[in-house]
């Protein structure tokens, strides 16, 4: 069990799992994604707005998972980084394609796809995953 | 202020208890300590014990008055402390400060952990549980996985070879074959760390500590009586520190901010520099975090670690002993349950009852315990001397 199965969990994640909308400060200009309800630095001074940011960034580091947890066995070997995006923020995402030739700084873009799926009668998680920005 | 003295401690074996509970290990880590610290039950005043997820791993929640009520210490308060890997330490740490505060002159501080009833996969996810659920886990990383994007950007960063992971492997299970609660006792080459099947790449089976079912347990006295025991070791400092949950919220990737606050809290109350420490317990859960480990301690310079290991400086005999009896990938990791197995080994260094494993003339040493990737550390530096004018 990964406690994704709750629909509404997906539901109230929905901008920042289907779009890459996060947050930024206002008041200090970081942005954060995942958003934050409260920024880091300027606690309640801080003012909190939505952000769509642009979807790219690079590798900053990656690995290739070969045993995976529950609910994703039947993926292994798959690639996930940490993406940093060009706005400054980090986030880890599973890179699709063949794992074979990643390398740190290779910049990546957001795709939609299935994440993973809750049994063969259960419910099918859909999200965020990044591949190689063409001509890697 | 009151000076806090460890007087007592013991763990279980720790491996594959396929025939014991958690409520027979934890009682056995309970009576190891009274044993050690010749006290009896009645003279104990309150309980913490660390514990992850019990929850989840047995179905059992409440473990505090659990704890109280199989150990026969009914009616005394008992706690349940978690910060993921982190539990144990934070429970000896509640220990402490409950002591510290006045309130109380005895109190038992264990940790234990029972992860073999459940299948590898439902272990893996259920360790998950220390990073992102929303952001890390939902994506199908592992523990495993988080440790190997540290490694992969230290290697990068700072030139750590893959053959220096494999040494602190190495290092930890030479040490731990003299261990005779180790869950393995055996010696590995670097050979075979290089040649175990890849988990997360670059991490390898032989980077990783195992699963594990264990107990451990200490007895925490108040300068007001520790006069009455033995080879007391004293708490000369501590220190406990937050970093965001999900790795990859973090500054850097290579460094655990949560780590060097705790341990530069640790040695500012202790009076110490890292120089100072004789013999120190680092959570190796996977080998990389022994590397980063030992440079958010400040034994080296940030990203010298790989070096550091492969000098043998972390060797029994080197200028920096670390994990001396074999520490999490050799003795065995039930989460809750390492926090305090730490204090129980430097307790034993102390008081010069280590064996073969005996750092000679071993005065201060310090635990270093750390839940998730880094997102809480907690570390304490205990002495042979009673800290003075504090």
């Amino acid at each position: 069990m990964t406690h994704t199965s709750s629909v509404p969990l997906y539901w109230r994640l929905k901008k920042s799992k289907y779009n890459v909308i996060g947050t930024r400060c206002r008041t200090c200009n970081t942005a954060y994604f995942p958003g934050r309800q409260l920024c880091q630095n300027c606690r309640r001074k801080g003012e909190i707005e939505e952000l769509k940011f642009s979807g790219l960034g690079k590798i900053l580091s990656y690995t290739i998972i070969r045993t995976a947890p529950q609910g994703f066995e039947q993926y292994t070997p798959y690639a996930v980084a940490v993406i940093e995006l060009d706005e400054g923020t980090m986030i880890s995402g599973q890179i699709v394609g063949n794992p074979a030739g990643l390398k740190i700084d290779q910049r990546v873009k957001p795709v939609f796809r299935k994440i993973s799926e809750d049994g063969s009668d259960g419910l099918i998680h859909y999200g965020m995953k990044w591949e190689l920005v063409d001509g890697q | 202020m009151v000076n806090v003295a460890v007087v007592g401690g013991g763990y279980t074996k720790f491996g594959e208890h396929w025939s014991r509970s958690l409520r027979s290990l934890a009682t056995e880590a309970g009576t190891l300590a009274l044993q050690d610290a010749g006290i009896d039950g009645k003279d104990i005043e309150a309980l913490y014990v660390g514990n992850m997820s019990a929850g989840r791993f047995i179905g059992q929640e409440h473990l505090g008055a659990l704890a109280a009520d199989q150990a026969g210490l009914l009616p005394i308060p008992a706690t349940r402390c978690e910060a993921a890997c982190a539990s144990g330490a934070l429970a000896f740490r509640k220990a402490y400060m409950a002591i510290k505060s006045g309130e109380y002159d005895i109190v038992l501080a264990a940790g234990s952990e029972k992860m073999t009833d459940v299948k590898g996969t439902d272990a893996v996810a259920t360790l998950m549980g220390a990073g992102d659920q929303e952001w890390e886990s939902a994506i199908g990383l592992t523990f495993t996985g988080l440790y190997a994007l540290m490694a992969r950007r230290h290697m990068a960063q700072f030139g750590t070879t893959r053959e220096q992971l494999a040494m602190v492997s190495v290092n930890n299970h030479k040490n731990g074959v003299h261990n005779e609660r180790a869950q393995f006792r055996y010696e590995i080459t670097v050979e075979q760390v290089l040649k175990s099947a890849l988990i997360a790449d670059p991490l390898r089976l032989l980077d990783c500590s195992p699963i594990t079912d264990g107990a451990a347990a200490v007895i925490l006295v108040s300068d007001r009586i520790a006069g009455k025991f033995e080879n007391p070791a004293w708490v000369l400092g501590g220190g406990h520190a937050s970093d965001t949950v999900a790795l990859h919220d973090r500054a850097s990737l290579t460094e655990a901010n949560a780590t060097k606050i705790a341990a530069k809290k640790a040695y500012e109350q202790a009076g110490l520099s890292p120089g100072g420490i004789d013999v120190a317990e680092v959570h190796d859960c996977f080998s990389i975090n022994e590397i980063m480990s030992i440079e958010d301690l400040g034994f080296c310079r940030k990203g010298d670690g790989g070096k550091f290991v492969e000098a043998g400086k972390i060797a029994l005999n080197g200028e920096m002993p670390v994990n001396t009896t074999g520490g999490l990938k050799s003795i065995g990791h039930p989460i809750g349950a390492t926090g305090i197995r730490q204090i129980c080994d430097i307790l034993s260094q102390l008081r010069g009852r280590s064996g073969r494993l005996q750092v000679s003339g071993a005065n201060t040493g310090l635990a270093c315990n750390i839940g998730g990737t880094g997102a809480t550390s907690i570390v304490h530096i205990l002495g042979k001397e009673e800290p003075k004018g504090r």
